[in-house]
């Protein structure tokens, strides 16, 4: 029997059946397409695309970014069609619309291939096939060699599969230029980097429920006291490789202050993180007392506050890169 | 395939809402194209 045939056999075990009355709506088809994960990609890619400086019409540049979004959104529903048998083992997924059986996987399954090929087809039509092949390539990698191949295989799942959510900006600068140089690279090693100590953080405090589903997250594989060590060693290296846009051309003097602080305050969260003890096992709670999905141990604060932080961070670093080519922005929409 | 006369009033009114997204889905398509035939063509004429 295979992982995947055993998880799903304790599913239908432990499951109540899902109740056949219970009709999709139209929401439950936009919440397949992750709309917060699809709001960090669209502000990248738009980031890498205003970055890039081309001449693009905002039309065309609207577009762009639509299909992008459409991209992210399409790979998130094959996402959610491949997964339906894990996400119904942990709590925080358990009420999304296929594992609690309003959406069939196989419509899940259609919604994502349709959307893919909608958005990879329109940008190589609209805008340029560096573009469309980048895009492409995004979609696949999320959903094939992330969801498919790594996410149940091994815990450097986020780490490899992490390309997937860092690409959006050199989309966006293809679509823009229709190339993508070394700074827009940058902008995606940024994101790469950053996505362990972000994704790390958030499991050390939701370890069980990973546990329970048997994906092999780092807590769950090495421990808690490795994955805090690792968390440390990436945060060390996302500080230098955030700051770097302020010497290669991309960032000025906003960029160089917001990474040079963010960069500071994230290292510092990460040491705290490692003398802590995030992720241990914790002590039995109270006879009687269950404990809420979002309830964070005391124990665990470090890694909260430093998930919570990484998204400030890398929001604050994008925000600047914005806000030094703001001028430039309301000159590229009047001159049009 | 179920009957639509048997239906009951909110699987109904989910239909309609799912009818009425795939109806805003297939106009936003033909408004893009629409649009981006326009810049292209644009485009092309600003260059000659």
């Amino acid at each position: 029997m295979t992982r995947r045939a055993v998880i799903s056999a304790g599913l239908e075990a432990s499951l109540p059946a899902p109740d056949i009355r219970e009709v999709a709506r139209w929401q439950d088809y936009l919440s397949l397409l992750k709309p917060r994960v699809m709001s960090l990609v669209v502000f990248t890619a738009l980031t890498g695309m205003v970055c890039a400086g081309g001449a693009l019409n905002p039309v065309l540049a609207g577009v762009a970014i639509l299909c992008i979004a459409v991209g992210a959104g399409g790979s998130a529903a094959l996402n959610m069609a491949y997964d339906g048998d894990i996400d119904a083992l942990m709590r925080r997924t358990q009420r999304r619309a296929v594992p609690s059986g309003r959406v069939q996987p196989a419509d899940a399954l259609a919604l994502g291939v349709a959307l893919s090929l909608f958005s990879v087809g329109i940008m190589g039509v609209a805008i340029n096939a560096l573009a469309a092949g980048l895009l492409a390539a995004t979609i696949l990698f999320y959903a094939v060699v992330y969801t498919v191949w790594l996410k149940r295989r091994t815990p450097q799942n986020i780490v490899i599969g992490g390309l997937a959510g860092a690409l959006p900006p050199a989309v966006g600068w293809a679509a823009a230029t229709g190339h993508a140089p070394l700074n827009a690279w940058l902008l995606v090693a940024i994101i790469f980097v950053w996505t362990p100590p972000h994704f790390w953080a958030l499991s050390l405090y939701t370890t069980g429920d990973y546990a329970k589903a048997g994906v092999p997250m780092m807590p769950v594989v090495r421990g808690a006291a490795s994955t805090r060590r690792q968390i440390l060693a990436y945060s060390l290296l996302l500080a230098p490789v955030g700051i770097a846009p302020a010497f290669t051309g991309l960032g000025g003097p906003i960029y160089l202050v917001v990474s040079a602080i963010g960069g500071l305050i994230l290292t510092a969260l990460a040491v705290r993180l490692v003398f802590s003890r995030a992720g241990d096992a914790a002590p039995l709670l109270p006879a009687g007392r269950k404990e809420g999905l979002y309830d964070v141990r005391a124990a665990a604060r470090p890694a909260r506050d430093l998930f919570a932080f990484s998204l400030l961070y890398l929001f604050g670093l994008f925000a600047a890169l914005l806000i030094e080519r703001a001028p430039m922005i309301a000159h590229l929409v009047q001159g049009r | 395939m179920s009957d639509p006369n048997d239906e009951d009033p909110a699987a109904a009114r989910a239909r309609g809402g799912r009818n009425l997204l795939l109806a805003a889905a297939l106009l936003g398509f033909v408004v893009i194209v629409f649009l981006v035939t326009i810049a292209k063509i644009s485009g092309n004429v600003v260059h000659h």
